[in-house]
């Protein structure tokens, strides 16, 4: 049994601009595969290629075994997906939707009965199910949008952006589902984030893409790993390239990176090297504001390979607390 | 939250085949009709409203020339004006723009279903639109010189006419993706309907109008139309009906088709 996705040299251009460059990757079947990287790092072309809904510029992509530029409809057979914001047509019902969606998957009627009694559990909105989808939450689009592409019992679950703009019960309750069809089902997902926590508790391994390259991969573990055992974080006033290389010099920094006014030493042994990177820091000179002692993190590894910090979460933090404090109905609920 | 199990069936899916793709799109889009009236109340007011003020205008006064039933003579005016440019068009663009038209390009959907599905729905609409149309001509005293089988042809014109006119918008709607670019498609819809015989009869025009009518399909189409009314069973106009039909497919047909191809192209 082959690989779920395997891409080679795969490459999308659009003009001038190269929205993906030349990515190697392989999917195991059975495995969560993260693709995380930040809005613009060319994680939606991909998967648009791998979807058949795109053709690649260059290289060549299999998905399920068959290859997605000579025979797109054999991929699209194997294949389900969700797309971002949760594509559907608001004046359908949700019931409709699905009947819709097996229809056009050849299935039979009797079969549309019974995938569709297999898949409405997921989507826990009840007699919403009736209802037209414009009154669905954005929770409940989402969980619709999954359930839909379960209808034909795809192989491989493409999840574009799953969680985007949800709040927080919601997004766990995605998370959940998606390991359930994941562990349930045996399908293969395929999954793009810009979500460090999503990518780092769903994915069995993530790639890290950026500006369109395959910066780093495997499991959250192994590229933690690569950072060290553990990370300082140092908050500093002055000069940087000073900093930098005070910290640099020190035997127990295994590497050293600076962003804007923060800099980040990993080290193997945090709590015995941070007295030595604060001790650095002030005899370069460096106003030491904040010193951070913690366990790496993909954030790390995204400064690492990529020179720039994934900040999604933090939007996300705030788009939660806004949420939070919205007086919309909890997001699981038909509106009105 | 409930806990689920999602369990393997063994269901596979399949192509299902063109026509049932047709007929599955087709489906939805008749089933977003009667969640979309403001789309069809005008396609039911304007030809009345038309129909009602050209008689009440004209009738005395076109009346004068030998063996004018105006009346007659209007039915097909307000039948044009019932059906023409009513599509779901708008309903393509909210796909476009929505994402659910990448949805259903991610099925093994055969990619000109996608096309055909508004067109069966839009030919069911405006065979319905054309019905009241029809019962108010009746009404007033209209009657078919070409009888009960007269009247279905009548209305499968109409019909077969109002989706090859269609092939415009749907060609703009696909190109564009944009609603309010589709609304440009109305522009069409006013030398079409007004550059021909929609008033009085073509021997009663005189001067650049007269010349104009001649190059306009829809004058073949009215014509056709009036003759199943007034005159029987009339092949010759029958046929020029036909021709227009044809004529204005041949330009629409093809745009939407490439503009169809266009978007699912992967390119």
């Amino acid at each position: 049994m082959g690989h779920a996705v395997v891409a080679e040299q795969l490459g999308r251009r659009f003009g001038s601009v190269v929205a993906v460059d030349a990515v190697d990757l392989t999917v195991a079947r059975g495995e969560i595969y993260g693709f995380l990287g930040p809005n613009g790092a060319g994680k939606s072309t991909m998967v648009r290629m791998l979807t058949t809904l795109l053709l690649p510029t260059s290289g060549r992509a299999t998905v399920a075994g068959q290859d997605v530029v000579r025979d797109p409809v054999q991929v699209r057979l194997r294949i389900g997906a969700a797309l971002q914001d949760a594509a559907l047509d608001p004046k359908q019902t949700g019931l409709e939707l699905l009947r819709l969606q097996g229809r056009l998957y050849g299935l039979s009627s009797s079969d549309i009965k019974r995938r569709v009694d297999e898949v409405t559990p997921l989507m826990d909105i009840g007699a919403a199910i009736n209802r037209q989808i414009r009154t669905y939450s954005g929770g409940m689009k989402r969980r619709l949008d999954l359930a839909a592409s379960l209808m034909h019992n795809p192989e491989i679950i493409f999840l574009d952006e799953p969680t985007t703009g949800l709040d927080p019960i919601s997004r766990t309750r995605v998370w959940d589902e998606v390991r359930r069809i994941n562990q349930d089902l045996g399908a293969t997902i395929f999954l793009t984030t810009q979500y460090l926590e999503e990518a780092d508790i769903l994915c069995d391994r993530v790639g890290i893409i950026d500006r369109g390259v395959l910066a780093a991969e495997g499991t959250p573990a192994e590229l933690k790993r690569s950072i060290g055992s553990d990370v300082i974080i140092a908050r500093f006033g002055g000069d940087s390239e000073a900093a930098k290389d005070a910290v640099g010099a020190l035997p127990s920094v295994q590497r050293v990176s600076v962003y804007e006014n923060e800099l980040s030493a990993s080290v193997t042994n945090g709590a015995g090297s941070i007295s030595g990177v604060a001790l650095a820091l002030s005899q370069a000179g460096v106003e030491v504001l904040e010193l951070t002692l913690r366990t790496p993190t993909l954030d790390d590894v995204f400064l690492r390979v990529t020179g720039a910090h994934l900040q999604q979460d933090k939007q996300l933090e705030q788009a939660d607390d806004q949420q939070d404090g919205a007086s919309e109905p909890a997001a699981e609920e038909p509106l009105k | 939250m409930t806990t689920t199990t999602v369990t393997a069936s063994g269901i596979r899916g399949k192509r299902a085949g063109f026509l049932r793709d047709v007929m599955s799109l087709g489906g939805r889009a008749l089933r977003s009709i009667p969640r979309d009236p403001e789309s069809i109340i005008p396609a039911l007011v304007i030809p009345v409203f038309f129909f009602a003020v050209n008689v009440g205008a004209l009738q005395d006064l076109t009346e004068r020339l030998p063996g004018l039933d105006y009346k007659a003579f209007q039915l097909p005016v307000a039948i044009l004006f019932a059906v023409t440019g009513v599509s779901r068009a708008n309903i393509l663009v909210m796909d476009i723009q929505g994402g659910y038209f990448d949805r259903l390009a991610l099925t093994p959907v055969n990619r000109l279903a996608m096309l055909l599905g508004f067109m069966v729905a839009d030919l069911a609409l405006v065979l319905a639109l054309s019905v009241p149309v029809l019962i108010l001509g009746f009404i007033v005293g209209v009657r078919f010189e070409s009888g009960p089988l007269g009247v279905l042809l009548f209305l499968g014109i109409g019909g077969i006419w109002a989706v090859v006119y269609n092939g415009f918008p749907y060609a703009i709607a696909l190109k564009t993706g944009n609603p309010a670019a589709v609304n440009t498609s109305f522009l069409l819809f006013m030398p079409a309907m007004f550059l021909t015989t929609v008033f009085v009869p073509e021997e009663a025009l005189t001067g650049w109008m007269a010349e104009v009518i001649r190059f306009n399909p829809v004058t073949y189409l009215l014509s056709g139309l009036r003759s199943l009314i007034t005159e029987g069973w009339d092949l010759r106009e029958i046929l020029r009906a036909l021709a227009g039909v044809a004529v204005v497919a041949a330009v629409s047909m093809p745009l939407a088709l490439w503009a169809l191809a266009g978007r699912v192209r992967r390119a």
